[in-house]
């Protein structure tokens, strides 16, 4: 197992190559570049600008500096938030949209498997269908409708509940506090909720028809202790395998929720950096999503390991 | 009869599909009493099996039971789950065909057999282990304590199967059903399974109900034996009456379809004779098949397959190969198929090296060599027609036959192997298991091959269906004169079919005879135990035989000491050493047997 980790590592480093490669010149191929949308400066200062962050070398030399840079860990300054490198600017970023997304994978999680475990054992009743039709709608409805139909609702309306106000901020950060996560994480994790819930569904009935679930009903096991022990442990295993790339969809930020909420994320560097070609900072985000999707995928297939002991990884 | 323990009055199970209501079971009565063991007999799809989920409250939620199940004067059909498992799994319990996928996997067996004990006797932990430890001791668990740390997955076969036993017997039931217990096993281990069973009944008392297909099984363990079919009893009575005095027809079927070792072969029409001047049409020479195995991080280990197996193969004859489960037998049919490459050996084919074909050779040499798969409808493409499949070969090999020649020879083929040729578009999942397999032989013998290789051919196929496809391949051999690999791990239906009989262990060949020669005097330890392993179907005689026992599971392949079970004088003690290699030596004209140990 050690041995495999250490070789799924190395696997890291020409796969992220590939990717920088790719994506770094897919950009120099994009018209237009981080000073156009400047005021027009006198030939010389561009020059000068351009020469201070090696515009002017060919591209296949700006592309040997960066990949010299990358691998001394240094991401390069941003070309348009000036005074700041991109590593601050992820720094500051990452951890807003790691909290929010955690906080949506861990309601999806638990929400999730609850309703999927429900539903299975139910199968073809009326609790089954409620469900099943919820995740339906869940799925289908985008975030940028939900956002703001719960914004108006809880935002702009306001909630008296027993004379409690739950009115809840429509947007805005505040160093992540519970009132301002609320209604973000909300909108984030409806949709998880209902693809886990889907998922775990179908795991669960499968696990439920399988010999071994036969044989603990003949032990005589109470229902409860067949359900936790025997099926949950073999049902939630599909599960591992989605949550490896939809966490780090979720960590990386969801560019669409930061931007409605005007939460500081790292998904707006994204739109923005692309945008402004503030080249540095969209590879520097690009380079960060690429080791969270393969170090989760990775994560994942690691626990699948640990839960299930039939997968062995040799080699 | 003592009191009964068991009663079951008029049951009946529905099962409710998109194709309307089925009845599995039809109202059926019998009882079972203390300390007896009842034997359930039938052929696929009797209803058997459903029947005795049904009194245990497991049927699949489609499936309906009614009628009365009594556990000691108390009814318990319909019961709610919670008031059943006040006796389901400690008074009454069930162990099922298949021990690995039913046995959960996440679980250690130790935790498996504690935790029925814990949930039904709540005891300690540290009682309950005690009790698993003995309980697998009883089973004949080999180091108890650390088998109970290890998962299913890392367990062969027959230990497996003792674990469920285990599991279902430590809690002290008074009833036993065993569905199937041994079905899936190699007859060697299922000869050890049955051992136990007996040992459970007589020494603990505990009733059983053993359902099974095999009619030699019931014959050595069941006191009373009631015979299934299509959800009815046809036949119910004392084992001795069932086996000597068969009233009904069908259980006479079941009994004489059972090929028998233990009585003079009465099917010498089976085979036909092989003419003196016979070509010679195969010639295999020390062949090896090694397939590289991950052992360690960054170490591969080779498992030898096949490893120095040579035989020849005349015009018009049959090799029956036996051996049991990883003995390497599928391998070598694969190899002489030139379906796997091999490590090393020749493979000599009227003459050529089969080593010096070329691609487009090798399409011809498709013509004249051809198998016969296991499973008949996993073999079978579902989305074409049992015609289709059929004329591919012919439309493969030779491509010159018109559309109109194709269907003609299709339709005659179909006629040869006795399915009608107006069912000549319909797919595999509308006809039977038998059905299915007479489409393989009759795709494999399209092309008029010189050489058909069955392969398990019939083993998946019930008693009686699996008597019918053997007498067809016999008549179709008469007919063209083609010769046979019939490989199988069953020695009744090998004795019945071949000229001569090779036997595989590890890998190697342990004995090479004519037919009469293995089976009458068998010289290699293991051929004897193989033989004497099979189960007889006659009471009086499965009861009084001695056998010749072989002790715990099958080696490791990869290990190289493996193949020296039966030398252990020579063998080097360490797993990765280069081995001797056990000679075969030719005991009389035409039977070679393998070096042994006289002593073990």
């Amino acid at each position: 197992m050690l041995s495999y980790t250490t070789r799924r590592l190395l696997g890291l480093l020409p796969t992220l190559f590939i990717i920088v490669t790719f994506a770094f010149f897919m950009m120099r191929m994009a018209p237009g570049g981080p000073f156009d949308s400047n005021r027009h400066l006198p030939p010389e200062i561009e020059r000068n600008v351009e020469a201070a962050y090696n515009l002017d070398k060919p591209v296949y030399q700006q592309y040997l500096i960066y990949l010299d840079k990358l691998a001394h860990f240094d991401l390069g300054p941003s070309y348009k938030t000036k005074d700041f490198t991109v590593g601050e600017l992820i720094a500051a970023g990452l951890p807003v949209s790691v909290k929010l997304g955690t906080a949506a994978m861990v309601i999806a999680i638990v929400f999730g498997i609850a309703l999927g475990t429900v539903a299975a054992l139910h199968q073809n009743k009326a609790s089954d269908y409620s469900v099943m039709m919820l995740a339906m709608v869940g799925i289908t409805i985008p975030t940028f409708v939900t956002a703001p139909i719960l914004t108006l609702i809880f935002g702009v309306y306001g909630v008296d509940f027993l004379g409690m106000n739950l009115t809840l901020p429509v947007g805005g950060w505040q160093g992540g506090a519970l009132r301002n996560m609320i209604l973000p994480v909300t909108v984030l994790a409806l949709p998880q909720i209902a693809i886990v819930a889907r998922l775990v569904r179908g795991s669960t009935i499968e696990v439920l028809r399988s010999n071994f679930v036969r044989t603990a009903r003949a032990k005589g096991l109470p229902a409860h202790v067949i359900l936790l022990r025997h099926v949950l442990h073999a049902s939630l295993l599909p599960l591992v395998s989605y949550l490896g790339p939809a966490v780090a969809t979720l960590l990386t930020g969801s560019l669409i929720v930061e931007q409605i909420f005007g939460i500081p994320g790292i998904g707006r560097y994204f739109v923005q950096a692309s945008l402004n070609r503030d080249y540095t900072l969209m590879m520097g985000v690009i380079v960060v999503y690429a080791v969270m999707v393969i170090g989760l995928n990775l994560a994942a297939d690691l626990l699948y390991a640990v839960l299930d002991p039939r997968v062995t990884y040799k080699r | 009869m003592a009191d009964p323990i068991f009663e079951v009055r008029n049951l009946d199970v529905r099962f409710t599909t998109h194709d309307g209501e089925i009845r599995a079971v039809k109202n059926v009565s019998f009882d079972v009493a203390a300390a007896e063991c009842l034997g359930v007999v039938g052929e696929s799809g009797s209803g058997k099996s459903q029947l005795f989920l049904a009194t245990m409250g497991l049927l699949s939620s489609n499936g309906r039971a009614t009628g009365s199940v009594k556990y000691r004067g108390k009814e318990i059909l319909g019961l709610s789950q919670r008031k059943l498992n006040r006796f389901r799994g400690s008074h009454v319990t069930m162990i099922f065909q298949d021990p690995l996928t039913s046995l959960t996997p996440h679980m250690t067996l130790g935790e498996q057999i504690m935790e029925g004990l814990r949930v039904h006797s709540h005891v300690p932990r540290e009682e309950a282990e005690k009790r698993a430890v003995e309980i697998l001791e009883i089973v004949r668990i080999p180091e108890a304590r650390q088998r109970m740390l290890q998962y299913p997955h890392e367990m062969s076969g027959g230990m497996r199967q003792r674990a469920m036993i285990a599991m279902a017997t430590v809690c002290g039931p008074d009833l036993l059903i065993a569905d199937e217990p041994t079905t899936a096993l190699d007859v060697t281990v299922q000869a050890q399974i049955l051992e136990i069973m007996r040992e459970l009944k007589t020494e603990l008392k505990t009733s059983i109900v053993m359902i099974s297909h095999d009619m030699g099984v019931i014959a050595g363990i069941a006191d009373r034996v009631q015979v299934m079919r299509e959800g009815e009893i046809v036949e119910s009575g004392a084992v001795e009456d069932i086996f000597y005095r068969p009233r009904h027809a069908y259980t006479k079927v079941l009994i004489d379809s059972m090929p028998r070792l233990d009585k003079a072969e009465d099917t010498a029409a089976a085979r036909s004779a092989i003419a003196p001047d016979a070509v010679k049409l195969l010639d295999v020479v020390d062949l090896k098949v090694h397939f590289p195995v991950n052992a360690a991080a960054w170490i591969t280990k080779p498992l030898r397959a096949v490893d120095g197996v040579s035989f020849t193969l005349r015009q018009g004859e049959t090799l029956g190969i036996v051996g049991e489960s990883g003995c390497g037998k599928s391998t070598l049919a694969r190899a002489i198929l030139q379906l796997l490459p091999r490590t090393d050996g020749t493979v000599v084919w009227l003459g050529r090296d089969l080593d010096a074909h070329r691609k487009d050779d090798m399409r011809k040499l498709r013509k004249e060599l051809q198998i016969v798969f296991q499973d008949p409808l996993a073999s079978l493409d579902p989305r074409r027609t049992v015609g289709q499949s059929i004329a591919e070969p012919l439309t493969a090999l030779m491509p010159l036959l018109s559309r109109a020649e194709v269907s003609q020879r299709v339709a005659r083929m179909m006629t040869r192997v006795g399915l009608d040729p107006v069912w000549i578009n319909r797919y595999p999942h509308e006809f039977s298991g038998g059905q299915n397999q007479r489409v393989g032989v009759a795709r494999a013998m399209i092309v008029e091959p010189k050489l058909v290789i069955c392969d398990e051919a019939v083993s998946a196929l019930d008693v009686s269906i699996q008597a019918q496809i053997v007498e067809l391949i016999a008549d179709l051999q008469a007919q063209t004169g083609m010769s046979l690999i019939f490989i199988s791990h069953d020695l009744a239906i090998v004795r019945r079919l071949s000229h001569r009989v090779m036997v595989l262990y590890m890998g190697q060949v342990v004995e090479l005879a004519d037919r009469e020669a293995i089976y009458a005097d068998p010289r290699h330890p293991y051929t004897k135990a193989l033989i004497s392993a099979v189960p007889v179907p006659d009471p009086k005689i499965e009861r009084a035989r001695k056998r010749a026992k072989l002790t715990g599971d099958l080696p490791s392949p990869l290990d190289s000491r493996a193949p020296l079970t039966f030398l252990k004088s020579k063998i080097i003690n360490d797993p990765n050493a280069e081995q001797y290699r056990p000679k075969l030596l030719q005991v009389a004209p035409g039977h070679l047997v393998a070096e042994y140990d006289e002593v073990i």
